[in-house]
């Protein structure tokens, strides 16, 4: 059916995708929080009418501003490249991934820059009360925004409410609610929107900290803790339960995924979880290699109750995924490969029959492509087809392994960072602590480290998928020449920096002009 | 009620809903021809911070609108997604680079410490000015010219040329109408000065100005057009499928379609009152004139590209590969969520034009960018 096309190819097109949304995803995150932390803090100024929340909000914002042009720009570049450089996924699941990106149009980006305008210009145009409005739904539709984009994302980690069309060759919607409401979706937009919080709240805490050591606008940088404090606590805890919530769905649907997390090789039941552990040898490129560990720190049972729910659960490890184990009811990929390649042969002699005009033989095929049973135990594993080498299935697990430890590890320091920064402002001891604001200024790029590390679970404990199960990312590209895909990732990579340089620099420089007296001229 | 309705009906329905998106970002594209007027219009440092702030306060509509343009697209006829996107390679990432640039020129190009210059972020604007709107019109060309493509029977597209989607600038009729959509959203934003910024010397430079862009528009417009009705057509039978050419295909779309006909010449009037008003009466209103004959006629083009039997898409390759409304569709379920979706759209546009009322009561001049407290 599809031709496994030149790995440079497919390499280069991945490397240029991960690059955009990598460079797209330093910026979102902090347009999903502060569009929040922002509209908390106009709200406590038309509630009280104290000046100093008016000029709290609008110092935010302009920071806001310069995160939000550049976020807008990568978005762009992602939503054409699954076109231009992925043409044959396009049309493949154009039918399910299409819909949630117009509905975002429509329904998300529309709202927010409608109203970022009257957020940026209305203050001395509208009323108050349609101002904090605007602000309100600026923060609304970012975030149904990042809703519609992330259930596209899960459909693809978690294909549900779809159906093969042999007519067509190319997966078609059945339930919208079903890809709407899947559980996956429903944990990756939780989980990513509250990662977005969090990372904002730690921004804030971090540039009012700078602010409280240079003992500059310190009645702001004081109330500005104290909300992205709470807002961090609140979006932490949140984080958490969408966590674990995500991990439920990954032991359920991409089983591979989480041994690749947790550097499991052989499943048995009641699984530990390693807190803290590094692989023994990184040098050797078999990923048979990593499965020594130099250290590591179990928590016993663990890792089968989160996955589970029962503390003696078996949890399947990656030889179990390749090789198979009955007892437990888990197909090896080598029967999965035989189901796969079953299907595209079926869909060959489909089209093939066609061709020749031979209705009577594709009229029999195509009922039985269509049949419940031919999807369920064939179709199912239409990706599986396209494989040759069972190595190709097992994603990168060091790489894995590191980004889901590391991201754990400072999604607890953001958390206990916002309780000690809560409790010291509330105790008016905050700005004695030195260390403590030296701490948190270091902390954002940290948070922009663990967010990142978030999307490279996701995305490479995932691999070879870019459709799980149903297609592989060797037969999503786009026919082009590696050359051209090459380039292009040079000029990406070129603007896409010169562009981040600037937006550091204007940032940086907007923080130490600070807040701007009512009245005065901010350009 | 959208159960209801037939899939022939659905797909017909979401190429008006493409048409009018389409439509509606030709407008929105007087924030590019504006780009490409600001050393023209405004001589001083503050002119054109004026130029810069009235269309800043738009860029976003513009952008959120081929945004959802390009989604729409994808999510109603994913086929030409993955065949034009995939294919033309060159053409869209020319046009996406220059859209990545116009994004963060208005909030950067002042600011201090924005590592460029501002003079590198008004080029950058220049750029998308005039790359984005000629590009853009040379693709929305090959609509009507064909691309070199053809499709295998699992839809997987290949392109024939190396030079991968550029060669529609090698053809006269594309490129006429790339320049006359330059031009066009040149006159677009000139009307759009007149309304939006109180300054005397930008109002008689615009008045000159909207002049000397209206005649090569007309020009490159008339040429586009007179080629467009005189030429072949892809046209293909509804029952076979077959693709054959056909003799003054789109003049017959016309003729045929007599409510297309009355929009395209009903929008080619308001067009050209809305540039007589803003130069003989009354200076201002114009934009509102032109603005709806822009969405009218090229609603009306989109039309005769897509409806009456004919390929939107052609393949000037293999005629069999080009692309229809019926073969190229998402499917009856798909379109028909979409479609309740759609309901949202005249409420998306309500708030729109409120909330654009809101903070456009008034006129830009001098006293407001000494005042603002936010600026580009």
């Amino acid at each position: 059916m599809f031709e496994a096309i030149d790995l440079s190819l497919v390499n280069w097109s991945r490397a240029q995708f991960a690059l955009t949304a990598m460079y797209h995803w330093l910026f979102v995150p902090l347009t999903l929080g502060t569009t929040f932390i922002i509209a908390i803090m106009e709200t406590i100024y038309v509630k009280t009418g104290k000046p100093e929340w008016k000029k709290m909000t609008k110092f935010w914002m302009t920071l806001f501003g310069i995160n939000f042009a550049i976020g807008v720009a990568t978005g762009l570049i992602l939503e054409f490249e699954f076109g231009t450089n992925w043409s044959n996924y396009s049309w493949f699941v154009g039918d399910i991934f299409g819909a949630p990106l117009a509905i975002e149009g429509i329904m998300a980006f529309f709202m927010e820059s409608t109203f970022i305008a009257v957020m940026f210009f209305g203050w001395n145009k509208v009323s108050k009360k349609f101002h904090l409005a605007s602000s309100w739904l600026v923060a609304i539709g970012a975030n149904l925004s990042a809703l519609w984009i992330l259930v596209a994302n899960a459909w693809m980690q978690s294909p549900v409410g779809t159906t093969f069309n042999p007519e067509t060759a190319r997966n078609e919607m059945t339930s919208f609610w079903e890809v709407l409401f899947s559980p996956v979706a429903i944990n990756k937009f939780l989980h990513t929107i509250t990662s977005g919080f969090v990372l904002s709240a730690v921004f804030v805490i971090g540039v009012s900290a700078w602010f409280l050591l240079k003992k500059r606008h310190i009645v702001m940088a004081r109330k500005s803790i104290l909300v992205a404090a709470i807002f961090g606590i609140v979006s932490s805890l949140a984080l958490i339960g969408t966590g674990d919530g995500s991990a439920k769905q990954v032991a359920k649907v991409q089983p591979m995924k989480l041994a690749a997390m947790e550097g499991l090789y052989n499943g048995y039941e009641g699984v530990d979880l390693i807190a803290v552990g590094a692989f023994k040898s990184t040098s050797e490129e078999s990923n048979d290699a990593m499965k020594d560990f130099l250290f590591k720190i179990e928590i016993p049972n663990f890792l089968s109750f989160l996955a589970f729910g029962n503390w003696d659960a078996f949890v399947p490890g990656v030889n179990d995924l390749i090789n198979g184990n009955p007892e437990k009811g888990i197909m090896s990929v080598h029967e999965k490969i035989d189901r796969g390649k079953i299907a595209i042969e079926k869909l060959t002699a489909y089209k093939e029959a066609k061709k020749n005009g031979d209705e009577v033989l594709s009229s029999s095929l195509v009922n039985e492509l269509t049949s419940e049973n031919f999807q369920e135990d064939y179709f199912r594993y239409l990706g599986y087809g396209h494989v040759n080498d069972t190595n190709f299935l097992i994603p990168n697990i060091p790489l894995v392994f590191y980004s889901f430890h590391v991201m754990v590890m400072l999604g607890f320091l953001f958390l206990l960072v916002f309780v000690l920064a809560l409790w010291w402002v509330l105790r008016n001891k905050l700005d004695s602590k030195k260390w403590f604001l030296l701490i948190a200024i270091f902390t954002i790029p940290l948070a922009y480290l663990a967010t990142e590390l978030g999307w490279v679970v996701a995305e490479f404990g995932r691999q070879p998928w870019v459709i799980q199960d149903l297609m592989p990312t060797t037969t999503a590209v786009s026919q082009i020449s590696a050359v051209s895909v090459q380039i292009t990732f040079v000029l990406f990579a070129v603007i896409f920096t010169t562009l981040l340089i600037a937006e550091v620099g204007i940032m940086i420089k907007q923080i130490k002009i600070g807040p701007k007296d009512e009245g005065g001229t901010k350009s | 009620m959208i159960a209801a309705i037939s899939y022939s009906l659905l797909q017909e329905y979401w190429w008006a809903i493409i048409s009018l998106l389409g439509a509606l970002l030709v407008f929105l594209m007087f924030v590019q021809g504006g780009q490409s007027l600001l050393y023209t219009i405004g001589k001083t440092e503050l002119q054109r911070t004026m130029l810069v702030n009235t269309l800043g306060r738009k860029w976003e509509f513009t952008f959120t609108t081929l945004v959802t343009f390009g989604g729409a697209f994808f999510a109603s006829f994913p086929l030409f997604y993955a065949t034009s996107f995939g294919g033309a390679y060159w053409v869209w990432i020319a046009i996406l680079f220059s859209f990545i640039i116009q994004a963060v020129s208005y909030e950067y190009r002042t600011k201090p410490a924005n590592f460029l210059g501002t003079k590198v972020y008004e080029a950058f604007l220049f750029t998308n000015g005039l790359l984005g709107t000629i590009l853009i019109g040379i693709a929305v060309g090959t609509f009507f010219n064909g691309a070199q493509f053809s499709l295998n029977e699992y839809n997987q597209v290949t392109w024939q040329t190396g030079a991968r989607g550029l060669e529609a600038a090698l053809n006269v009729h594309n490129v006429s109408l790339g320049l006359a959509v330059f031009f066009l959203t040149r006159v677009l934003a000139l009307l759009y000065f007149n309304n939006s910024i109180d300054d005397e010397e930008i109002s008689v430079r615009t008045k000159k100005h909207l002049l000397i862009n209206t005649i090569p528009f007309l020009i490159f417009f008339l040429f586009f057009v007179v080629v467009l009705l005189l030429k072949n057509g892809f046209g293909y039978n509804p029952d076979t499928m077959e693709v054959t050419l056909e003799k003054y295909k789109y003049l017959h779309n016309l003729i045929e379609m007599p409510a297309v006909l009355i929009l395209f010449l009903l929008g080619t009037l308001l067009v050209l009152f809305g540039i007589f008003n803003d130069l003989f009466r009354n200076p201002g209103k114009g934009i509102w004139f032109s603005g709806i004959g822009t969405v009218l006629v090229v609603l009306s083009l989109f039309f005769i590209a897509g409806y009456n039997n004919t390929c939107y898409y052609p393949s000037a390759f293999d005629l069999q590969s080009s692309l229809n409304i019926r073969n190229s569709s998402s499917s009856e379920f798909t379109l028909t969520v979409m479609s309740w979706v759609s309901l949202l759209v005249p409420f998306v546009i309500a708030y729109i034009w409120y909330a654009w009322k809101s903070i456009n009561n008034k006129k830009i001049d001098k006293d407001e960018m000494d005042s603002a407290s936010h600026k580009y």
